[in-house]
């Protein structure tokens, strides 16, 4: 297996406080891979990071082989990592479908003028972009909610959706950041569940930050602990 | 006349001076609730027609009242009162209720309460919409100076200024009020379980930045006489850019960037009217695209 | 396509435009002309306020400036018209000329709007508010200075272009091509940036571009607003710009509410209808004379209660009347 994504010397730094330092290691390709560590151990920060929402102070961040470091958030998206967040970040008033159809924005090619006059072209991959929404929304059980606004979701179901979207736009890494948290036991299960069948159904990498580690030890097969932005294990 | 001359730096300091009044009440008002306090230059605007109203009311029921420094001083306060009330005014009745609503409907309110008190003012008959010139409450003396000719206004402007700048500088440093201030920009909720009554130092601080204001406001009746309901438009504006430059939420910044604006308005309006008209965006412009936290101001990181 | 049925907002923009024909003073003369100008004045407003609401209500940004750019469209297509190609109004020949040159002012307008657009779309709100705010005196202190389109006094002598149809058709196609944006890929680009910036952001979208968009497709339409405003008063004025015009915009997009063309819409017929009662109103009223001195009651009182209007509407209804609904008529249909 080769490395999908590859940190190499990454830090950071806020001001003079360490949040991340001299990080190194990889995600080979196919894996669940978990990070765990306790609160401000870094690890929220590491997937900024390697989103490109912050730019390493020192080190690289590699992906497929090309450095990816200090690219704009959307153009690491556009090149196949997507990520959820810890706390929900879900556009409210926005329909379920419509949340995941942003994702898919990016894919569409009719140009500016085309859409405007909705010409047969562009209503042809709307079309496209909207079936493959559904089936999304199926995936993840929301197809009775797919034209309410997402606002008026439950907690568990914004959390799916968050993947939905992620998945959306046709990403080889999914960073999953915090996944089962507010979820019961019932739900983490079917977390669970769900984040295996991602791997298997999207051919993609996922690689999860958590504190639950019944989830870690049953989902991951590579883990890695930090603490304080250092590595222990 | 020369462009950098000893006169121009002193008229520069005192139109910084004025600048430097208002733009206190913009950066501590955002300091404290991060909102651009938009109705700020009417406060001004208001402490000004305050100060004519009160000398008018004097003469004509205590007819004897004779012109000077003691007058100039009664009307001051009442300036700074009448700025002080309708900034509390505005902070209670359209402020407060949208202090956790998104930050842009305490933005657009401030709009709504700016051109209401504009336009009540043109439109209540005794103001009206026309520029009225303004008493010579105070008899003017030109005093020679290292070359330029100094009026006792400038040695006014400059030192209500000072002092009223140095008042506060104590205030926020030194006493528990000013403790409390601090600690509410930093955390509303922290202050509050700290037993801070934080709707009670939003006020206060409405209290002050608009007093500050209506003591603009009398400072630039009496040295450029003459006054309208919208002449804190553009003064306000300026000001507002001020605390930008010296980096918004940052008291020292905001004089210092309202110093530096009085001398760059001064300095450009002799070389050139449209520029000295423009050269407060120019500024603004240069200021967010190089250093948007402006020249003493911290970045303020986003949780993510 | 078998079953053509006629799309529901092209029916309900005919049905308008027929009932306004056969009221105007050609036919039955119901409406006199006075009454057409403040429909016209409406339809304009249409434009400027959807346009605003691209900006402000769809994209999240905040334009204070936006008759800044209606400015641009007004004096640019104003020039070509009056001053280089002499456009008579009588000549049927000139209208598309005409078309073409308020199309050209709009086209000034969004080059503005990218440039001013594209620094500044680094900040936040508030500090956008005062950039544009900014930008709109900067213009309307540039043009006070241009003694070739007349300076403080204004553009003169303006052609008279702006009839009723004409006006119907630019709005007509206004509300059209920005209901298709919002409605497409792009335009769900630009809610998402409204809701979640970062969010957004990392789903793809390349924030900074689509908000320099939202700029320059609303800088264009407001470009278009100002030129038909102008060769419907004849003439372009440095006055007719400044902010509390892009104050009486802004109250339309938030009275309808932040996001809906719709409200948009209503509320800039409402409020221009409003404007003109209140001014014939306040008109009407008698003079009163205390303490020996002769009041008469202004027009400002009009913008006293629209500031109040402003007001109450933040404070009690934020969302406006519509929120951010849609009536159907303006909602692309797809089946579920």
């Amino acid at each position: 297996m080769s490395a999908l994504l590859s940190i190499q010397g990454m830090s950071h730094y806020f001001g003079g406080l360490k949040a991340v330092s001299n990080f190194t290691f990889d995600v080979p390709e196919g894996v669940i891979y978990g990070l765990i560590g306790p609160n401000g151990s870094g690890k929220t920060t590491t997937f900024n990071l390697i989103t490109g929402i912050y730019t390493p102070t020192e080190g690289k961040v590699l992906f497929e082989g090309r450095d990816i470091t200090g690219q704009k958030p959307f153009r690491i998206v556009q090149g196949g990592v997507a990520r959820t967040f810890q706390n929900l970040r879900i556009f409210g008033n926005l329909s379920v479908i419509d949340n995941i159809r942003v994702a898919r924005h990016f894919t569409v090619k009719s140009g500016l003028f085309t859409s405007l006059l909705r010409l047969p072209s562009f209503k042809q991959e709307e079309e496209v972009v909207r079936e493959e929404a559904m089936q999304l929304i199926k995936m993840m059980h929301l197809e009775d909610r797919a034209f309410d606004q997402a606002k008026n979701l439950p907690y568990g179901a914004l959390r799916r959706l968050e993947i939905a979207r992620a998945l959306a736009t046709k990403p080889k890494l999914v960073l999953l950041d915090e996944p089962a948290a507010g979820m019961n036991p019932k739900e983490t299960d079917d977390l669970m569940g769900l984040i295996r069948q991602v791997r298997d159904d999207f051919k993609v990498t996922v690689f999860l930050i958590e504190h639950h580690m019944k989830l870690v030890m049953n989902v991951c097969e590579r883990v890695k602990v930090i603490d304080f932005g250092e590595t222990i294990a | 006349m020369n462009i950098f001359s000893f006169q121009q730096l002193v008229n520069g300091l005192q139109l910084g001076s004025i600048y430097a009044l208002i733009a206190l009440g913009y950066t501590m008002v955002y300091g404290i609730v991060r909102l651009i306090n938009f109705a700020h230059g009417d406060f001004y605007m208001l402490g000004a027609y305050a100060a004519y109203a009160t000398f008018f009311l004097f003469n004509a029921y205590l007819a004897h009242m004779s012109t000077g420094y003691g007058l100039t001083f009664i009307v001051l306060l009442v300036a700074m009162l009448a700025g002080a009330a309708i900034a509390m005014l505005s902070n209670t009745f359209a402020y407060k209720p949208l202090r956790y609503k998104p930050k842009l409907s305490s933005l657009v309110t401030a709009i709504g309460v700016s051109m209401f008190l504009e336009y009540f003012f043109s439109a209540f008959p005794p103001i009206g919409p026309s520029m009225r010139g303004f008493p010579e409450i105070l008899p003017r003396h030109m005093y020679q100076f290292g070359g330029a000719e100094i009026s006792n206004y400038v040695m006014i402007d400059l030192l209500v200024a000072a002092v009223l700048m140095t008042g506060l500088t104590l205030l926020v440093q030194k006493s528990p009020l000013g403790k409390a201030m601090r600690a509410v920009s930093q955390d509303k909720d922290a202050s509050k379980l700290m037993g801070i009554d934080v709707e009670k130092i939003i006020s206060l601080t409405f209290f002050i930045g608009g007093s500050f204001a209506g003591a603009a406001g009398l400072l630039a009746g009496l040295t450029y006489p003459r006054i309208n309901p919208y002449m804190g438009i553009l003064p306000g504006l300026k000001a507002f850019i001020s605390a930008v430059l010296g980096g918004i939420g940052n008291i020292p910044g905001a004089m210092l960037g309202a110093y530096i604006m009085g001398l760059a308005e001064t300095i450009a309006n002799a070389y050139n009217s449209l520029l000295g008209e423009g050269i407060a965006f120019v500024i603004l412009i240069i200021v967010l695209l190089v250093r948007p936290t402006g020249l003493l101001g911290e970045k303020i990181a986003d949780k993510i | 396509m078998g079953n053509f049925k006629l799309p529901r907002l092209l029916l309900a923009g005919l049905i308008f435009f027929i009932i306004v024909m056969i009221l105007s003073p050609d036919m039955t003369g119901a409406l006199n002309g006075y009454f057409m100008v403040i429909i016209e004045r409406s339809l304009i407003f249409v434009i400027l306020a959807i346009s605003l609401n691209l900006i402000n209500g769809i994209t999240g940004q905040f334009s204070l400036g936006h008759m800044g750019f209606a400015a641009v469209g007004a004096y640019v297509s104003g020039t070509f018209t009056s001053i280089w190609f002499k456009l008579n109004p009588h000549t049927l020949s000139h209208y598309p000329v005409f078309m073409i040159c308020i199309v050209i002012g709009g086209l000034g307008a969004a080059v503005v709007g990218f440039l001013i657009g594209f620094p500044s779309l680094r900040l936040k709100g508030d500090y956008l508010a005062i950039v544009t705010l900014g930008f709109g005196e900067i213009i309307r202190t540039i043009l006070n200075n241009i003694d070739y389109v007349g300076g403080p006094r204004g553009l003169l002598g303006i052609p008279m272009f702006s009839k009723f149809p004409i006006i119907m058709l630019f709005a007509f196609l206004t509300v059209v091509i920005l209901r298709n944006l919002v409605q497409s890929s792009h335009g769900r680009a630009m809610l998402s940036i409204r809701e979640n910036e970062l969010a957004s952001e990392l789903c793809g979208v390349d924030t900074v571009r689509y908000k320099v968009m939202g700029f320059v497709i609303g800088a264009f339409f407001a470009g278009i607003a100002g030129g038909l405003l102008a060769h419907l008063l004849t003439l372009a004025h440095p006055t007719q710009y400044g902010f509390l015009p892009s104050a009486l915009v802004l109250i339309m997009v938030y009275a309808g509410g932040m996001g809906s063309l719709t409200g948009s819409v209503l509320a800039a017929f409402t409020l221009t209808f409003l404007t003109e009662g209140l001014r014939v109103g306040i008109d009407a009223l008698p003079e009163f004379t205390i303490a020996s001195q002769t009041y008469k009651i202004g027009t400002e009182w009009t913008m006293v209660i629209y500031a109040i209007l402003l007001i109450l509407i933040m404070l009690f209804k934020t969302e406006g009347i519509m929120g951010m609904r849609e009536s159907r008529i303006l909602i692309i249909e797809e089946k579920k």
